[in-house]
């Protein structure tokens, strides 16, 4: 008693079995099967359990609404839950289990959930489990958590790979049915460049579940020479296997299913590829989606759409079963009748619910017998349906059947149109929502725009293509339309009885077991608008997106509070059409390739040595040069530090913002930008500057050097870079477009090394060419110059120093990067030079006090960081107005100080608190934090810059670092943000 | 009606028919003490407050669709107070702890799950950057830890520690964050307000606001002129349209967010999730689906939808730090429409207009604050002054410069 | 979505950075500390218009020709009416 192959026709290859297992079970089916239609053909039934009340459930449909046949496909880190069987290809070696059962599929533990359904109707989660309050978490959730979900996700990294792509056309075709070849074929033949998406691996639509003659030859020929006809057009691209499951301004989003016919992609060979379409104009051809009727015990396996079953039947070769009946309030019921005939099956009975028989049927009439005006009142069958009970004229009657074919109408598949906003419009003539308007020129065609005959189908679309063609000037022929049976499949809506008894048992959303009695409970207890009833009940929520559970339920409630349909509402469909895996729209973009990565020219270099790199932001920077001497990574940082505090180290300051501001006015430009006076530093010489924002916070603050009077250099700190350099571009732009003044920005254009300590200027010296000398009169402490090095090679060369030492900075053409660097070691050797990194900088800057990210981190002023003399207060720059703000330079902020240990060895760390002292840390008794702090080799203390509630009206104070997330807590004292030279004297030595 | 286990019970046996509407579907009376504009989880929970707390029963709350239509029923859920400002911290404390009480305050379980919120960290910096804000959290009594890589390998065992563009360092968690059920929360509140007598008014979108003097006097609406004493305005997402019939021009730009769930599947991820490298948290829902989200939409919109390239962001991001996800399907996104402030945080306070209260400028975080905002605003409306909580949070923050900039990027509203 | 550059022609989204509501830099009055200069900048970088409906903005073409362009673009629908170079908008702004 069940579905099975017939003997022969289908469009599946009989000549290539596959093998396939299901729950560890083997089956065999063909080539061109789903693994549904080759379940079904083996006889299975039972592919699943519903989701609430573990109900033994078949398959419905023969699509990707497909709410009960879920399976999770393939093993290992390739299992996929959630699968729909009716959207799998079969191939040779698949292997399927059922999910959310235990301990098997045909006995199901779970299903006594069925028995407590009086309790576990909607929304029966808001009114329990309050008490004790402390339970949630510990009891009730975890068993709720259990129960819940669906299939078992891997839980392991996905091994295949995913690509993305783009592609652009005059027109898209969505859908390759009747209605988008036809208007494809025109648009393709008028000239436009057309895109055809097909969700199927082969072309057709619904031409191949008909049995319908187009030019005379069966319909899915018609629709191979069409898409043959499509091939050799230069002007079209034909995507099989690609489904469009996204519309956003301007583009769609398409997956294209490349490799998941196979056990496993091919080498190089993505699993899916994510395609953007940017088109001019859309066809949307999508089709439409059948819909079940209400009835008690609807959801038995064995019960499937009328549509599905003839695709089973004529695009398989697979009878849903020995015995059907048929349910039907269209004439798809009808249709399916006739199909069944021409098998050699004869339904025992068909059952619409109009109260006349269409006139076009009259073959189909003779041959069954026929109850009009009929309902079925309930179904019988353990894991699968053995009888209905039918209603007719006042009689009961109960037939024997193990399949029940029903049409409630059809949804045209608008949902890409809706993605759009646009508020779908009810038509009363189809029983169903047509997309609102035409949003962002996407036309709906054939049974997607409402229309079901073949006729009228190929005639709408092929006007549609047409005139997407000659909206872009391509002038489209009247095309031949082909000439065909006409048949047609209007249809009304069933009305629903409302009967308490059976409500229960009539589901409406058959994955989530939401059935007539959680519609009458939510219009009973006030959710009776549409979301507010999709929400309580979860209706139209699973996984098929309420595909054929959304217009039964909202029938139901307009009938409970006497409205029609669309005043009851409508939801809109939200991206995607088609579940979309994350993986796929990731594309790429996955592990180290998740973000670029910047490298500075000494990369390898560095990386030869065995540095450790650091990211900041997508720069790679070189931390430690570790010797195999170092006791460990501390002890690198700090023997780096003494390095360049008794000889000479050299680092890579690549990463530093370079903005050359160029031009007449560059330094009126300068000065309206910065907060600071950049027009008073000298050419030849270097400045420091402040950037606010112009709510007169810190934006940034570097070093600018003048290389000439109309030529400025402007080193933004790597984290800002880009920022300061769209803000620059925005002031000389949007602001100041009548100064002559031009900006570039030149980062990644050159190296820059820092070359610091006392014995620095005879490293340099060593460098430049001759005669430029390299002393301390000639060449003083911000000297900056564009000179030549090594034999003539391009450079800039700027005496800055971070570190606090006698100090240069030598910039090369980014190419020369790392033979300068090699250089540089060598002819550093004879002065004991060595490499340093971002720690050691990093530790020469708290040591100096210079602010840093942690610092100048866009909550703080210049007044905090104690910088508010160096900015010039008689013009006009950004932020210059609302820096002056009182709240700004509110003596009682937590403002920029250095804080040593009472005792040398307690250990620091950014990010500790600040708290008075003698009273218990607490909200008030704090007074601000750390943000940078580190081990200091040269005052052997740890030390630590931070920010305190009027810091500097109190130093001397004694405070306590209190750190409770890493257990620390010591004495400190509060101290000048400067603990190595605080007179700036060994740069001038 | 209480829910109970005898309710349950009793209405087991007699097929659900003694359950009754939640709240009473209210039509207008010609005038009240309050009125609150909007029926998103802060109006309701104005509502509640008012009456609960403060006296205050003869209150309308009017809402242009069906309650909770907004960004209460949009968002991804999730409950915390780790916040890293001393404006911030007691505000969000005081919403955690009403969220802690929430389901016996309201007799309706909105399945408030203290699952815990894992802050991933990735660098050195970022990581002092979380002790300093674990710090200021423990220092206002809030639940804090930072942990190392092998604990949050312990927590998290999925998490890319391997192959990761930004390698995961350590993470700060507040166990007592977690996830709501969202739509719960609304409708508890509506529930609990009408209870009290509050009118919830659906389908009745205001219009105006009517003022004589320099003082409101009440709200026209599409159902007709509804007098009031005192207005609270709380409709983020549309505030700056609604404050222009008041001629008041806010802090604010509004901007689109994405929010995505995929398919049910069994329980895979435990607590909330948060990528310190890019954009992106994410939880699983009692019902299974993976909730998640990232970045704003870069550009001003009220249209309730995003972009491409911010959705395949947000899978670049899952894929980022959780490789796992790749055969996970996304089943739905959404977009949410977000009052994004000047400096990140929202706005309580009193209006120029006598009378008129203004609730607004969420961005992302408006869930969280449901309870905290409606009864701070609750609080303001009924006292007239602001409740200690909330004094931070005033309209002329803006002018002084006493604002209130988590991230630090300024007036720069989509960066935040 | 693409954004009809003056320069480069329609170029994706993905190629701008946005900065938001165009607003005007109030010209400083001569005393800076002045409470009206405060109060234009206060007004000019924190208060909004904030549309629903047509809206002018700044945008920035960051990775094509590094133009910062006004986008009038509709906020409820995302159509965009026009984008012109900041530069002469300008102009415009301060005649």
């Amino acid at each position: 008693m069940s579905g099975f192959r017939l003997a022969d026709g289908g469009l599946i290859d009989r000549s290539r079995p596959l093998k396939f297992t299901f729950d560890g079970k083997a089956y065999t089916g063909y080539a061109g099967d789903t693994l549904a239609s080759a379940l079904l053909a083996n006889g299975v039934r039972l592919f699943g359990r519903s989701f609430k009340y573990h109900r033994p459930r078949g398959v419905l449909s023969a699509g990707h609404e497909e709410p009960n046949a879920l399976v999770e496909l393939r093993e290992g880190a390739r299992r996929e839950p959630n699968v729909k069987a009716t959207a799998v290809e079969l191939y040779d070696g698949l292997v399927a289990r059922s999910q959310n059962r235990w301990p098997s599929l045909a006995f199901d533990a779970m299903a006594v959930n069925g028995l407590l359904k009086p309790i576990f109707s909607a929304g029966f989660y808001y009114k329990t489990f309050m008490w004790p309050a402390s339970f949630w978490e510990k009891l009730y959730e975890p068993v709720i958590r259990r129960a819940a979900g669906l299939g078992r996700a891997s839980g392991v990294e996905d091994p295949d790979t995913y690509e993305r792509s783009n592609a652009f056309c005059d027109v898209l075709v969505v859908g390759a049915g009747p209605a988008g070849l036809m208007a494809a074929l025109t648009a393709a033949r008028a000239g436009a460049d057309v895109i055809l998406c097909e969700d199927q691996p082969r072309v057709g639509g619904q031409l191949l579940s008909d049995r319908e003659f187009i030019d005379g030859r069966p319909a899915p020929e018609w629709a191979v020479s069409a898409a043959a006809e499509l091939a050799a057009l230069p002007n079209v691209r034909i995507m099989l296997r690609t489904t469009v499951t996204a519309a956003f301004d301007g583009c769609f989003a398409a997956l294209e299913r490349v490799s998941d016919h196979y056990p496993e992609p091919s080498a190089f060979q993505p699993r899916q590829r994510f395609w953007r379409i940017v088109a001019k104009r859309t066809i949307l051809a999508a089709g439409s989606t059948e819909r079940p009727l209400a009835f008690p015990d609807n959801d038995r396996p064995g019960i499937m759409l009328s549509s599905a079953v003839r695709t089973y039947l004529n695009r398989f070769g697979v009878a849903a079963g020995r015995v059907a009946a048929i349910y039907t309030s269209t004439d798809d019921g009808w249709l399916t009748a006739r199909d069944f005939l021409r098998a050699g099956l004869t339904p025992v009975v068909l059952v619409d619910t109009r109260a006349s028989a269409p006139a076009a049927f009259a073959d189909v009439a003779k041959a069954v017998p026929i109850m009009l005006e009929g309902a079925v009142l309930g179904t019988e069958g353990a894991k699968g349906l053995s009888a209905i009970i039918v209603a007719a004229g006042g009689a009961q009657k109960r037939f024997e059947v193990d399949a029940l074919a029903v049409s409630g109408g059809f949804n045209p598949a608008i949902q890409l149109a809706s993605h759009f906003g646009g508020k779908p419009s009810w038509s009363e003539n189809i029983s169903a929502f047509l997309a609102g308007g035409t949003a962002q020129g996407v036309e709906p065609a054939g049974a997607a725009a409402g229309v079901f005959g073949l006729a009228e189908i190929f005639a709408e679309a092929a006007a549609a293509g047409a005139a997407c063609a000659a909206a872009q000037g391509f002038a489209a022929p009247a095309p031949k339309l082909p000439t065909v049976a006409q048949t047609s499949t209007a249809g009304s809506l069933a009305a629903w009885r409302p009967n308490p008894a059976k409500d229960g048992k009539i589901f409406v959303d058959f994955q989530h077991d939401v059935t007539a009695s959680d519609v009458v409970l939510a219009h009973r207890e006030g959710y009776r608008s549409v979301e507010h009833l999709k929400r309580y009940t979860t209706l139209g929520m699973a996984t098929e997106q309420g595909r054929t559970a959304n217009i039964s339920a909202l029938a139901m409630m307009a009938q409970l509070t006497g409205r029609t349909i669309p005043e009851t509402g409508v939801t809109l469909a939200r991206p995607p059409v088609v579940p979309l895996a994350l993986g796929a729209v990731a594309g790429d973009h996955r592990r180290g390739a998740f973000r670029p990565v910047r490298e500075t020219a000494i990369h390898a270099l560095s990386s030869e040595a065995g540095a450790p790199f650091v990211d900041v932001g997508q720069w790679k920077r070189p931390q430690y040069f570790p010797i195999p001497e170092d006791a460990d990574l501390a002890a690198t940082a700090a023997r780096e530090v003494e390095t360049v505090r008794t000889r000479v180290g050299v680092t890579d300051v690549s990463t530093l913002g370079k903005i050359e501001v160029l031009g007449a006015d560059a330094g009126v430009f300068l000065d309206r930008v910065c907060a600071t006076r950049a027009s008073a530093i000298r050419p030849g010489r270097c400045g420091y500057f402040v950037m606010l924002r112009e709510d007169g916070f810190m934006m940034d603050d570097g070093m600018i050097a003048r290389f000439a009077p109309d030529h400025f250099l402007v080193y933004a700190s790597t984290a800002h870079a880009a920022s300061v350099y769209r803000h620059m571009l925005f002031c000389r732009q949007a602001l100041w477009p009548e100064l002559d003044v031009n900006l570039a920005a030149v980062t990644d254009g050159w190296a820059q090394f820092a070359i610091a300590g006392p014995r620095s200027p005879a490293v340099v010296q060593a460098l430049v060419d001759a005669p430029r000398a390299i002393t301390r009169t000639v060449f003083p402490p911000m000297s900056a110059a564009e000179l030549t090095i090594c034999d003539g090679v391009p450079a800039r060369l700027c005496a800055l120093s971070f570190s606090g030492e006698r100090a240069f900075e030598v910039a090369v053409p980014a190419g020369y990067g790392a033979a300068l660097f090699r250089r540089i070691l060598d002819v550093g050797a004879a002065y004991g030079i060595a490499p340093y990194g971002s720690e050691a900088m990093g530790v020469m800057r708290i040591e100096k006090g210079h602010p840093a990210g942690s610092e100048i981190n866009g909550q703080t002023t210049a007044y905090d960081l104690g910088l508010a003399r160096a900015l010039s207060k008689d013009k006009d720059h950004i932020g210059r107005v609302l820096s002056a703000r009182p709240a700004l330079n509110d003596r009682k902020r937590a403002r920029l100080v250095g804080l040593t240990p009472l005792d040398p060895n307690d250990r620091l760390r950014a990010g500790a608190h600040v708290v008075e002292t003698g009273v218990a840390p607490s909200a008030a008794s704090d007074l601000g934090w750390l943000s940078s702090a580190a081990w200091s080799p040269t005052l052997r203390s740890f030390i630590a810059l931070g920010f305190v509630s009027g810091g500097p009206d109190r130093l001397g104070d004694e405070v306590r670092i209190f750190d409770p997330v890493r257990g620390g807590d010591c004495a400190a004292r509060i101290v000048a943000p400067c603990f190595y030279d605080p007179n700036g004297e060994r740069p001038r030595v | 009606m209480t829910f109970s286990g005898f309710q349950l019970l009793r209405n087991a046996l007699n097929g659900g028919t003694g359950w009754t509407p939640h709240w009473r579907k209210a039509e207008p009376k010609p005038a009240y003490d309050v009125v609150i504009v909007g029926g998103g989880g802060h109006g309701l929970a104005t509502a509640h407050y008012l009456a609960k707390d403060f006296g205050v029963n003869n209150v309308a709350v009017i809402e242009k669709g069906w309650i909770g239509s907004g960004n209460a029923g949009r968002n991804t859920t999730i409950i915390r107070s780790n916040y890293l400002l001393p404006g911030n911290i007691p505000f969000y404390e005081l919403g955690m702890k009403l969220w802690e009480g929430l389901e016996q305050d309201l007799n309706y379980n909105a399945m408030v799950s203290q699952r815990g919120v894992l802050n991933l960290c990735h660098s050195d910096a970022q990581r002092d950057a979380f002790a300093r804000r674990g710090n200021a959290m423990r220092l206002h009594g809030v639940d804090a830890e930072l942990i190392d890589r092998e604990a949050v390998r312990g927590m998290a065992p999925y998490l890319d520690f391997d192959n990761a563009r930004f390698p995961i360092i350590g993470g700060l968690v507040q166990r007592r964050g977690g996830t709501a059920r969202h739509d719960a929360v609304v409708w508890g509140y509506a529930r609990a307000a009408d209870k009290r007598g509050v009118d919830i008014i659906e389908n009745c979108e205001a219009t105006g606001l009517r003022s004589e003097g320099g003082k409101i006097v009440g709200v026209e609406t599409t159902k007709g002129f509804v007098g009031a004493n005192r207005v609270g305005l709380s409709v983020a997402g549309n505030s700056s349209r609604v404050a222009a019939l008041a001629d008041m021009r806010l802090p604010i730009e509004t901007y689109a967010l994405q929010a995505f769930v995929t398919e049910s599947i069994k329980p895979l991820i435990d607590c909330v999730v948060t990528f310190g490298a890019g954009h992106f948290y994410i939880s699983q829902s009692d019902k299974g689906s993976l909730v998640f989200g990232g970045d704003l939409d870069p550009f001003p919109s009220y249209a309730q939808r995003g972009s491409l390239h911010v959705f395949s962001d947000v899978a670049e991001n899952a894929m980022a730090v959780m490789p796992m996800l790749g055969r996970l399907r996304i089943l739905r996104s959404w977009g949410g429409v977000m009052d994004m402030s000047m400096d990140g945080s929202p706005i309580i306070d009193a209006t120029p207009i006598e009378g008129l209260f203004f609730n607004g400028g969420w961005c992302y975080g408006g869930f969280k604050a449901t309870p905290a905002a409606g009864f701070c605003f609750a609080h303001l409306i009924a006292k007239g002054e602001p409740h200690q909580a909330a004094a931070p949070f005033r309209l002329d923050r803006f002018a002084t410069g006493r604002v209130i900039d988590e991230k630090g990027v300024g007036a720069t509203p989509n960066l935040h | 979505m693409l954004i009809n550059c003056p320069y480069c022609g329609p170029r994706d989204l993905l190629e701008f950075t946005v900065k938001g509501e165009a607003r005007a830099r109030p010209d400083a009055a001569a005393d800076l500390d002045s409470e009206a200069s405060r109060a234009g900048f206060v007004d000019a970088v924190y208060l909004r218009d904030n549309p629903a409906g047509r809206h002018k903005e700044h945008w920035l073409h960051a990775s094509g020709c590094q133009s910062w362009l006004v986008i009038e673009r509709d906020t409820r629908t995302h159509e965009i009416f026009g984008a012109s170079l900041v530069a002469s908008d300008a102009e415009g702004a301060k005649s």
